[in-house]
């Protein structure tokens, strides 16, 4: 008999990993002053929260989860398209990829 | 029996600090290029999770969407503007540390929040839940307005990209 991961893994875990990805991605905004990095940790964010609704929909036994999934890739591919072309064309102005220099350029 | 358990539980565990690994040595490394290669080992951790969730199509999906694409243009922009050099020569330890408190914090209050939450589970063994034909199904039946705006939005952000990433003309 072949176990399904349902019964040998409960969903807290992967809760729990979740939720430990999603902290990291956070942190890493707030943590590092790079604008590129703080898009990676964006992806990130949306990956932690992509896993969980994978589990869930697993877990739950209802493929209505993954096809969600599939939307979220959709915008994170748009809205990295959008924001890298918005970092070049900034960097092209500011010579700086700093978030607090370009916030600073920008306001004076 | 007992031996498939503990396969199981090493793949799920090894997945999961792998992942974690990487996802802080994407925080924690100097340059942007090792940052984007680290994500990307995370991303193929992430979808080493979902072929054990039993959701093949969305792991392949996942590896040629974010591995094959995203993370690829992230390495085109790095390499094009030449930024593959620390930008942060002020090192605020005060934000750092605040930093370092809100990720406690917030990582606690998530785990808290968590640990209460029972969770009504169906485990009557639906295991082609993640195969392309009941996918394919929900998707052209159910949510079929959503794909086909999700095209609109695509070809949007294309347009608005191409729009941005030109040279301004001086008039």
């Amino acid at each position: 008999m072949i176990l399904a991961i349902t019964q040998l893994i409960p969903v807290d875990y992967y809760m729990y990993l979740a939720a430990v990805l999603f902290s990291i991605g956070v942190f890493g905004v707030m943590y590092r002053r790079n604008s590129i990095i703080l898009f990676m940790c964006v992806e990130l964010m949306l990956n932690a929260v992509n896993l969980l609704l994978a589990a869930f929909s697993t877990y739950f036994a209802d493929p209505k989860g993954q096809v969600f999934v599939f939307f979220i890739m959709a915008v994170a591919a748009a809205e990295v398209a959008v924001g890298l072309a918005i970092l070049v064309m900034i960097y092209r102005n500011v010579k700086s990829n700093n978030y607090e220099a370009i916030i600073r350029n920008l306001v004076c | 029996m007992l031996l498939q358990i503990q396969t199981t539980e090493y793949i799920f565990w090894f997945l999961s600090f792998f992942a974690v690994m990487c996802a802080c040595m994407v925080v924690f490394t100097n340059k942007p290029v090792h940052s984007v290669l680290y994500l990307v080992l995370t991303f193929f951790a992430i979808a080493g999770h979902y072929v054990l969730l039993n959701a093949q199509f969305l792991a392949v999906v996942h590896i040629v969407v974010y591995a094959g694409a995203i993370m690829v243009l992230f390495l085109f922009v790095i390499m094009m503007l030449n930024l593959n050099h620390d930008t942060e020569p002020v090192k605020n330890n005060l934000l750092r540390a605040m930093a370092v408190l809100a990720f406690g914090t917030l990582l606690v209050t998530l785990v808290g929040a968590l640990k209460g939450a029972s969770i009504p589970m169906r485990t009557d063994g639906h295991t082609e839940i993640g195969m392309i034909k009941r996918l394919g199904d929900t998707l052209f039946k159910d949510y079929l307005l959503p794909f086909e705006l999700s095209s609109v939005l695509l070809l949007a952000a294309m347009v608005g990209t191409v729009l941005l990433g030109k040279k301004e003309i001086k008039s």
